[in-house]
């Protein structure tokens, strides 16, 4: 198959003018003088292209706007691809792309021809022929056998993704609004991923991070090397789970099991983000996969499992209500998403400042937390939060944005509460 | 006969005029200026979501906010400007161009026009609904659970949704009446020009696709207010049926939204190409295919549903075919102008733009229905720049493109012609720089429908937003030349373009209030 070496070879041309790109453009930002300039391009650039000039100018007029924002990291293709699936993937892309791209200007080099040739204003005399049943017979059939030509090898491709059999290792994804939850069942290991960027980075008070929007507290660790199989379901709207370098993306429907598979090549930190949206935080719920050696993985479920078995027990002890506070001042990082960093509500989301469920009876406010309210945003807590978390963003609720119950409340009368 | 005549000119005058006309005329000029308004609506929802992705970080809006503009954007230009521009096409042309008096049910007509107002009040009003949830917010699909939760906005645009659905199937049956039953003697279905055909098809589309659409909006209307459980996995239901059941209307709606636009551009293309139409027949055969493949190609929106892979494979195969009639339609645009002797007044220019950028449009579909790249694609930007080529540059085009052919006619002035090149030469710049850069930002792997994005998409998101705002500036232009066109200009004469043809151009300019009382002849 000659066309897929070339292909690759493309891929490659691609990936190297990108770091032409790159580096061009990252001179630019860094405000070097005219000469440093156009050493570092030379240094660079060998033979300068049209094409690179023109993305040039697209750069300079991007950093002209935003001076101090602009990273150059940008791409024109998919990015680099991790499981071969993904590389399938780009491969069968590339090619479609490249076929649309030829049958685009044959098709409109006749209407440019037509359009400088054909013209009234040279004199150009209309003919007057209307039909060619030849032509119409061959603009069907000849497309129809380039579709023919197109659909091979995605149906290959296609199938090959689908065979979820023979699986070294089981995780399940749940898509809650708005983070992800994953469950190693044959490991008995579960935990919530959630956004880390700082609020303060999103509302513009603090620099951005390199991985802006794309980080979070605890990524999801898979081991490289291994068929890994992805049971994918939500707990509330839908979701998607998405990682563009594993080639993956897949609906997270409540009430619905699908399955994916991926084989990850190397070690690295992927990053992606949900597709589908699913409400106010959408644009904040990123997935991030930590693929690690197989044996760092083993130590990283045996670290996951003593740091749950020491939160289990923190659960049973009596706390302080300094302790509460604090503890859920952190839990409440969540709740805020909604509420409000400091219980104000956000549009349609109520507030918790002088509420009647955060400040009328303890029952009452831990039923909502728990049980959640049904036909809204407010999800039933109790599968996601320990008891030590409730008792904790209660007692801080209660005792917070205005409200002066002092209350405290405690991980027991949580676990009465359930 | 005489006095006959004489009664049927009666020329109302004041509000009442519009309030109660029943004349084709009349109803096509108030859906055309109700059009125009919503574009200028739904464009600035627009700009509002460009302007907060200028750059990352949250600026301008709060992300429930800019979740309201993205869906309210999509129903105000789908609904109430690309669908009211084509009836108002359609209301204004079809008689003309058939040889009928009027409308055959001209009062249903005046009904159906007068829902859209109140149907797009009860719309747009909950943007002012803030402390209640405000506008609807799961995307202009509404995607159940998602749109269960949404606050009464959600309610106004199901129930607005239900109007507008009415309007459009009383203008369906009309159209349908009118053309099978009004045409002039001689006027033979092989004879009709192919804008009427493509309405024609048009309105069969619209008359299987809406009541859909108003079955499932109402499905969820009772989901969310009196206990029924169809689209809730925890209640025996199912999320995935609402998505089967929205995109049946969903797909048809697609080419609801640019058959017309095709009946147009080959309206437009023979007149300054001043030579017939290549293949009419096949034409006609491309769009009847087309509509037929429309209905049978649903699910390739939800291919990451976890759809079986034979379902998967029937479904991108079945879109691929639709590459096909397409394809021919292109073909013939080109054809026709292969050997014609070509003038690029603003018509033309428009139609031309439409057939270059419609085919990218195309093609990225193309690459969509692709399953496994169309995992990558899905709910990226990718999407977002595809059927923004299709619907803007593919169907605003065409609208813009008719607009400038038959305004003179409509008006009975002459448009600026220097004024409609700088109309048309800024839109095409502000267009692609808006649309076109999305196709990287997709690849690159941005989401669709956030508000705030990962440093390494802020570039292409300038570029659009730069785009977006010289684009919906330049719209201004317009406003002013079809403001100035109605008041003044050049008398323009019957025939207005020197290669036009068909019944229309027989008629003085402006045509007479009731045309054809006597029906023409063909032969």
């Amino acid at each position: 198959m000659s066309h897929a070496g070339a292909l690759r070879a493309w891929r490659v041309s691609l990936g190297v003018y990108r770091a032409r790109a790159l580096e061009r453009a990252g001179a630019k930002r860094a405000k070097n003088s005219l000469f440093l300039n156009r050493e570092t391009s030379m240094h660079v650039v060998r033979s300068p292209s049209r094409r690179g000039a023109w993305f040039r100018r697209i750069a300079a007029v991007a950093a002209a706007f935003a001076p101090g924002l602009v990273t150059a990291d940008y791409r024109l293709n998919f990015p680099p691809p991790e499981t071969s699936i993904a590389a399938n993937i780009l491969d069968l892309h590339n090619l479609i792309m490249i076929i649309c791209a030829i049958i685009f200007l044959i098709v409109f080099a006749f209407m440019f021809y037509a359009i400088v040739v054909h013209r009234k204003s040279r004199g150009y005399k209309a003919a007057t022929f209307h039909d060619s049943a030849r032509l119409e017979v061959l603009w069907t059939v000849l497309p129809f056998l380039i579709l023919v030509g197109m659909a091979i090898p995605s149906t290959t491709t296609l199938i090959a993704m689908s065979d979820v059999s023979k699986s070294d290792l089981t995780v399940n994804v749940v898509g809650y609004q708005w983070k992800w939850k994953y469950d190693f069942p044959e490991q008995d290991i579960s935990f919530f991923s959630t956004l880390s960027t700082p609020r303060e980075q999103i509302e513009g008070k603090a620099p951005k991070g390199e991985n802006y929007l794309l980080e979070v507290d605890n990524p999801l660790v898979l081991p490289v090397g291994k068929k890994v199989r992805l049971v994918i379901t939500a707990n509330d709207v839908i979701h998607a789970w998405w990682v563009p370098q594993f080639g993956i993306k897949k609906d997270a429907i409540p009430g619905y099991i699908n399955e994916v598979w991926m084989n990850i090549d190397k070690p690295g930190v992927y990053r992606g983000q949900c597709a589908e949206l699913c409400g106010k935080d959408h644009g904040f719920m990123p997935v991030v996969v930590n693929a690690v050696t197989q044996e760092e993985f083993e130590k990283w479920v045996v670290a996951q499992k003593q740091k749950a078995s020491a939160e289990a027990a923190r659960a049973d002890k009596v706390w302080t209500r300094d302790e509460l506070l604090a503890k859920g001042k952190q839990v409440y990082q969540a709740c805020g998403a909604c509420h409000g960093p400091n219980g104000e509500g956000v549009g349609p989301f109520p507030k918790l400042a002088g509420s009647k469920i955060a400040t009328g009876p303890v029952a009452a406010h831990l039923s909502i937390v728990l049980k959640g309210k049904p036909g809204t945003a407010m999800q039933a807590f109790s599968a996601q939060l320990n008891d030590a978390d409730i008792a904790a963003v209660v007692t801080y609720e209660r005792n917070s944005f205005g409200n002066k119950t002092g209350d405290v409340v405690q991980p027991a009368q949580v676990k009465a509460a359930r | 006969m005489a006095t006959a005549a004489h009664h049927h000119d009666e020329h109302p005058t004041g509000i009442t005029r519009w309030m109660f006309t029943t004349n084709h005329k009349d109803i096509g000029t108030m859906y055309l200026l109700f059009a125009l308004m919503m574009f200028l609506v739904g464009g600035v929802m627009a700009l509002i979501i460009r302007a907060e992705l200028f750059q990352p970080g949250l600026q301008i809006t709060d992300p429930h906010f800019f979740n309201q503009m993205t869906t309210l954007h999509a129903l105000v230009m789908i609904f109430g400007g690309v669908m009211p521009a084509f009836v108002g096409f359609a209301n204004w042309q079809l008689p003309l161009m058939i040889g009928a008096p009027d409308m055959a049910l001209p009062r249903m007509n005046n009904w159906s026009f007068w829902i859209l107002p109140f149907a797009f009040t009860l719309l747009l009003s909950t943007v002012f609904m803030q402390g209640q949830g405000g506008g609807p917010s799961a995307g202009w699909t509404i995607y159940p659970p998602l749109s269960v939760q949404g606050g009464i906005g959600t309610d106004f645009a199901i129930l607005s949704i239900h109007m507008m659905g009415i309007s459009s199937v009383l203008g369906a049956i009309n159209v349908i009446a009118t053309i099978l039953n009004m045409r002039a003697p001689g006027m033979t279905l092989m004879k009709m020009p192919l804008f009427v055909w493509t309405w024609l098809i048009t309105a069969f589309l619209l008359l299987g696709a809406m009541p859909v659409l108003a079955g499932t909006v109402t499905m969820l209307l009772t989901d969310r207010h009196f206990g029924t459980s169809f689209f809730d996995a925890a209640g025996g239901g199912d999320p995935v049926l609402f998505q089967h059941v929205f995109w049946f209307f969903g797909h048809p709606e697609v080419y609801i939204l640019i058959l017309p636009a095709f009946g147009i551009v080959s309206q437009v293309i023979p007149t300054f190409a001043r030579k017939p139409l290549f293949g009419y027949d096949s034409m006609v055969y491309a769009t009847a295919s087309i509509a037929f493949l429309s209905h049978i190609v649903w699910a390739h929106h939800m291919f990451t549903v976890g759809m079986p892979i034979t379902g998967e494979l029937f479904f991108m195969y079945a879109t691929m075919l639709i590459a096909v009639p397409t394809g021919v339609k292109i073909f013939n645009w080109i054809a026709t102008m292969w050997r014609g002797s070509m003038t690029f007044e603003t018509p033309m220019l428009f139609a031309i733009a439409f057939v270059f950028l419609f085919t990218i449009g195309g093609l990225s579909g193309l690459m969509l229905s692709i399953v496994p790249a169309d995992f990558q694609y899905h709910d990226t930007y990718f999407v977002v720049a595809h059927f923004h080529y299709v619907l803007v540059t593919g169907a605003v085009l065409a609208i813009f493109s008719g607009v400038y052919y038959w305004l003179p006619k409509w008006s009975g002035h002459m448009y600026n012609e220097t004024l409609g090149k700088w109309h048309f030469w800024l839109t095409m710049i502000g267009m692609n720089l808006t649309f076109f850069p999305m196709h990287f930002l997709g690849l690159a792997g941005m989401p669709r429908r956030i508000p705030d994005y990962a440093l390494q998409f802020t570039e292409f998101n300038q570029i659009a937003s730069v785009g977006a705002f010289i684009f919906g500036l330049s719209q201004l232009l317009f406003v002013v030349l079809v403001i100035r066109t109605m008041r003044g200009g050049a008398k323009a004469t019957e025939q207005v373009w020197e290669g036009a043809d068909g019944l229309e151009w027989t008629l003085s300019s402006p045509p007479p209030y009731h045309s054809f009382a006597t029906a023409p002849v063909i032969k």
